[in-house]
This record gives structure tokens, sequence and C-alpha cells, in this order.
């Protein structure tokens, strides 16, 4: 399971695109943005690292030298202008390398830069998602609109992961700007697809916007991120990105589907 | 087998924002106030119901239209 774990990691024979037992970082970037998440968690983590490295030996160094044995009589040291002035400012620096990646990249998150191509709204339902792609309709009768509820546990088929798969997914063009309006119907829920980069947040009475724009073709797997009931671990995400041409005709399919 | 015209609402910068709310009832408020300034079969405003599709929740659509028919919707029509 671990080794299984980490040839995912380290080999990449295919790309995490669902959570894996014992997985320790993050799935596999499918979006800009989830590859701007992963490349800020690195450079924070450098940071961390020499933070953690460098109050390590001052701990230790401490313990080590001013302890009851080596230094019966302590220092009474009150202050020390210039080693307060170094430790106001240096962690005030590390924190500014922090920020200005992670503000750029929340910035670059919700920008209105580009005009989306298509607009899919996912609805939360008490327990299933609703997903309406409104923009093929020419009335206000939906003409292409699924429920996409979960593979109960005991249901199924080889190779299917357990509690992630749903029977209807949502079929999304890759290399496209994509528009998800997210809201719910019920209670409070959310729209969550980590190799997208994508947790968005659902609230009755509110439609909240978040644009992705998948990069390859593949099958990605979200779960719910709202503690929201009973059955919440039960309403997995499925996003299936094909190409722009397989998405068309995915579409004509189920107008012709749903409209017969 | 029909073509599918891939298009949708564009961005719009007076709705920059995550919370897009206003900006589905924005426009389907435009869309009814262009149909009762042009009349129901203007082309101008077949846009706008486009728009206002694409945008707003169809349980939310059918409300608005529920509350219209009675004369108790709340926006500037």
């Amino acid at each position: 399971m671990i080794l299984r774990s980490l040839s995912c990691r380290f080999l990449t024979i295919a790309l995490c695109d669902a959570a894996e037992p014992w997985q320790l970082g993050s799935q596999d970037a499918a979006t800009p943005m989830m590859q701007g998440i992963i490349d800020l968690h690195h450079d924070i983590f450098f940071f961390l690292i020499l933070i953690l490295v460098f109050v390590s030996r001052m701990l230790v160094r401490a313990l080590w030298h001013f302890n009851e044995q080596t230094n019966p009589i302590p220092q009474r040291i009150v202050h020390g202008t210039t080693i307060e002035i170094i430790r106001t400012i240096f962690p005030s620096v590390i924190l500014l390398f922090i920020a200005i990646p992670s503000f750029a990249l929340l910035y670059s998150m919700d920008g209105v830069l580009v005009d989306p191509a298509i607009t899919i709204k996912a609805i939360g339902h008490q327990w299933y998602r609703t997903y309406e792609y409104s923009d093929y309709n020419s009335s206000d009768e939906q003409s292409l609109t699924f429920d996409s509820y979960t593979i109960p546990e005991d249901d199924p088929e080889l190779g299917q992961s357990r509690l992630l798969e749903v029977d209807n997914r949502v079929v999304v063009p890759a290399k496209t700007h994509l528009r998800m309006i997210v809201t719910p119907a019920d209670v409070p829920h959310s729209w969550a697809v980590p190799s997208s980069g994508v947790k968005c947040d659902a609230v009755p009475g509110r439609s909240n916007l978040t644009s992705i724009s998948v990069q390859r073709e593949g099958v990605y797997y979200g779960q719910c991120s709202e503690i929201r009931g009973t059955n919440h671990a039960f309403t997995p995400i499925v996003v299936e990105a094909v190409t722009l041409k397989d998405y068309a005709d995915w579409v004509s399919n189920q107008l012709i589907l749903q409209t017969n | 087998m029909a073509e599918i015209e891939i298009k949708t609402a564009p961005a719009d910068f007076r709705f920059p924002t995550t919370n897009q709310t206003r900006h589905c009832f924005t426009r389907y408020v435009e869309f009814h106030r262009c149909v009762s300034a042009k009349g129901d079969e203007a082309a101008e405003c077949e846009k706008f119901a486009k728009y206002y599709r694409s945008l707003c929740p169809a349980e939310w659509v059918d409300r608005w239209n529920e509350q219209r028919e009675n004369g108790t919707f709340a926006g500037p029509l």
C-alpha cells in the first residue's frame, strides 16, 4: 500500500487524480491553479525548514550549555538592543517573502480575466449533486441537467474507488476556461476537487463562482468538504475531462437523450 | 446531430468576486426589463435570457417566474 503510494509519487506512471491510501502529498495538478498551490507549498516549506533548523539549534544549544551542572549561576541579561532589532526585522522579512507569492496566487485565483467558454452549475442536495449545463437552453426549461449519486459501498465494479465513484460524472472539456457556479438547494455544501485546486463552499441563497481550466484529459475525484449531516461522506465529485470535440458530442447526445 | 455552440455568459466586471448571486439576479432583471421595453419578440433581449439561464440555478428562475406572475417579484422590473 505504501509502496503503491510511493510509486504514485515518484514514478509517474499514472498521475494521481484520486486520493491514495497513505498519501502524504498533494494529488497531481490538473490546473495551473493547483500547480501554483503546490509550488507555493514548496516555497513556504523552504522557510519552514530554515526556521525549524535555526530554532532547534538554539533550543539544543541552550539546553546543552545553560543547565544547572555546567552553569549554576544564570546570566541576568535584561535586554540587548541589537538582538531585539534582529529578531524583529528578520521574521518580518521572512513573512514578507511568504506573503508576496501567497497573495499573488490568491488574487490570480479569483480574478475575472477571461471570458469562460462554459458555465456549469453544481447544485448540492441532501445527498447528491445536480449538474446543470444551461448554455444550450432555449427556454427556462432545463435541457441538460442530471443528478450525480454516489455508487453505494456494496456496489462498486472492479476498478472503481469505494465511495468515490458516481453514477453520472461531470463531463468537461480540457484546456477550456470553465465557470463553475456552486450553490446548494438545502443545507451548506461544498464542491472540491483537489487535482483542480478547487474548493468552493455552497451557501444557500448564494451562488459562488470558481473558474477552472483543466489542462489534461482525465478523471478527477473529489469529496464534499463541508460537514453537513449524516450522509456527508457519501457525496463524491467526479470530473471527467475530455477533448473539446468529445465534449460537444457528449452534449449533443445528452440533449437528444433528455429532450426525447 | 446539431453542432453545439460553445458559448456562455461573458465575464462581467460589475461582478468580479466569488459571489455571483447578484450577477444572476441582475441578468434576470435585465432580460425582463428589456422585454417590457422592447416587446416579447425583441431579438436583442435574447442574449440576456441566455446569460441568466447560464448563471442562475433553475430553481431560482422557477421561483422568480412564479413571483413575477403573482406580482411579488422584488426586483426593479
